[in-house]
């Protein structure tokens, strides 16, 4: 359980890593926290010839928060962005999101960008990206290119990242008025990955009535899937919504795979009963709000 | 190779190491210090965690290289130059907080952190705090015991 041999690469500045990342090409990976990729280089799943740490680059931990939503730098670790106060103001689903990626220790060098170039379908913060509408800016010598999320997860552990690339920041969106949004999952174990999630986003016009709903589901899929179940709740008030009709399309819409944790059939159920959970806690903040 | 420079415990030490070394050997092999416990290497037990800067990290998921400059405590540097426990051994002796010893440095290195972090944690911040450590012997119960005892002598200590 020992990685494989790689070349270690340690640039100091951005410009360094691109003309790096170019040079080594598809024999390249990028290390951010290291949270995903050591276990799989150390698993021998995967056999990088060179490693680019990011580690040392200025400026890259930034966050930037404006009203409009927030950015995030690929440095910013889980932890920093989960303890922001400005962060959870602008995006709070951030902050619900994060307390449920893995444990206390591994937030502490797990990077936001990291887990959105990892693409797994069953991380939460891919979810939340496709859910808002977010996307990720990707940068190469000379050129700088924002991809939003729906293009941006392309399938299991697969973005559109290509060789040569570095994923320097993620934008995810501000709320627009009157709505909310809420994060369920199931998992074994808290801090696990969960066998079924749901990240739900609810808006409401000035009557309360529902205008939007939609869901991104976590590992019940290849990609975050989500599912715009504004027509089977219905244009009524929210607190007279139709939910249970909207997690019944929720769960036709989910194709889960078995595993030895769970079969395909109680993943569904789980989306099912989830996202009824997840669309009611919606569109209750978003009738407070 | 990389020369690398790592404070650890308080002590500089030059180490010369390939880029694959894991953080864990580093300081098992290169430098002595098997206290760091090494059970599953992909994260998941919690026997590894260090301090880095201060935070507690896996050191199965760190290069050693990457810890170049930075400084690092691991359970042989938790008590006093003495040899007087720190609260938190203290605790986990007093409360039988262990039985192989086995998941102890880690349970150590990320309990010193919370506390740290949070004096006087609630019974489930005490549970979220070591929800990523496994222990196979204990059943937990004397573990979330010596937590919440260790925050008691910290504060009798203030
Ligand atoms: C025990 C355990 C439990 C976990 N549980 C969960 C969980 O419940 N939910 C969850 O979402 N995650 C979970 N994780 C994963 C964790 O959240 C990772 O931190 C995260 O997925 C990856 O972020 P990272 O910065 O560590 O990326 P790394 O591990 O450094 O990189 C991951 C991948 O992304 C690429 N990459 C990283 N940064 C960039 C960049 N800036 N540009 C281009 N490519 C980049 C790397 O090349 C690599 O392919 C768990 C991990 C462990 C060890
Ligand atoms: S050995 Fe590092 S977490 Fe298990
Ligand atoms: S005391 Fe034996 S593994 Fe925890």
């Amino acid at each position: 359980m020992k990685p494989p041999p790689f070349d270690y690469h340690a640039p100091r500045s951005l410009g360094e890593a691109l003309d790096t990342l170019a040079e080594v090409g598809e024999h390249g990976k990028v290390l951010a926290g290291g949270q995903s990729l050591i276990p799989m280089l150390n698993m021998r799943l995967a056999a990088p010839g060179h490693l680019v740490d990011i580690n040392r680059l200025p400026g890259l931990a930034d966050l930037d928060v404006e009203p409009g939503g927030v950015r995030v730098g690929a440095l910013a670790r889980h932890a920093q962005v989960e303890r922001s106060e400005r962060v959870a103001a602008v995006q709070p689903l951030l902050r619900r999101a994060l307390r449920l990626v893995a444990h206390p220790v591994i937030r502490n060098r797990g990077t936001v960008v990291g887990s959105l170039a990892h693409a797994d379908p069953a991380a939460e913060l891919p979810a939340v990206l496709a859910l808002l509408g977010g996307s990720v800016r990707l940068a190469r010598p000379g050129a700088v290119r924002d991809v939003p999320a729906a293009a941006f997860f392309t399938g299991p552990l697969e973005s559109a990242i290509e060789p040569g690339e570095l994923a320097v920041s993620a934008f995810f969106p501000a709320l627009p008025p009157r709505s909310g949004t809420a994060f369920r999952e199931v998992a074994r174990r808290h801090g696990d990955y969960a066998l079924a999630g749901i990240a739900a986003l609810v808006g409401l016009d000035d009557d309360l009535r529902v205008t939007g709903a939609a869901v991104a589901c976590v590992s019940l899929g290849p990609v975050p899937v989500i599912v715009d179940v504004t027509e089977a709740a219905g244009h009524r008030p929210a607190a007279a919504a139709d939910w249970a009709a909207a997690a019944q399309a929720v769960w036709e819409r989910v194709e889960p795979e078995a595993d030895i944790h769970a079969t395909a059939a109680y993943r569904r159920h789980l989306a099912g009963v989830l996202a009824e959970q997840a669309l009611r806690d919606a569109a209750r903040e978003a009738a407070d709000a | 190779m990389h020369e690398i420079t790592l404070t650890v415990n308080g002590v500089v030490q030059q180490v010369a190491v390939p880029g694959r070394r894991l953080l864990s050997d580093c300081l098992r092999h290169d430098l002595g210090l098997t206290g760091t416990h090494v059970g599953c290497e992909h994260g998941v037990c919690g026997c590894c965690t260090v301090l880095l800067d201060g935070e507690p990290v896996r050191s199965c998921l760190v290069f050693a290289v990457g810890a170049d400059g930075h400084e690092i405590t691991t359970v042989e540097g938790l008590a006093a130059p003495d040899g007087t426990l720190s609260p938190v051994q203290r605790a986990f002796a007093e409360c039988h907080g262990l039985q192989c010893g086995f998941c102890t440095p880690g349970f150590l290195c990320t309990v010193t952190a919370l506390l740290r972090q949070n004096p006087a944690p609630t019974e489930e911040e005490v549970l979220e705090g070591v929800s990523g450590n496994l222990c196979r012997c204990t059943g937990y119960q004397n573990i979330v015991k010596s937590v919440h005892r260790a925050a008691e002598i910290m504060a009798e200590d203030r």
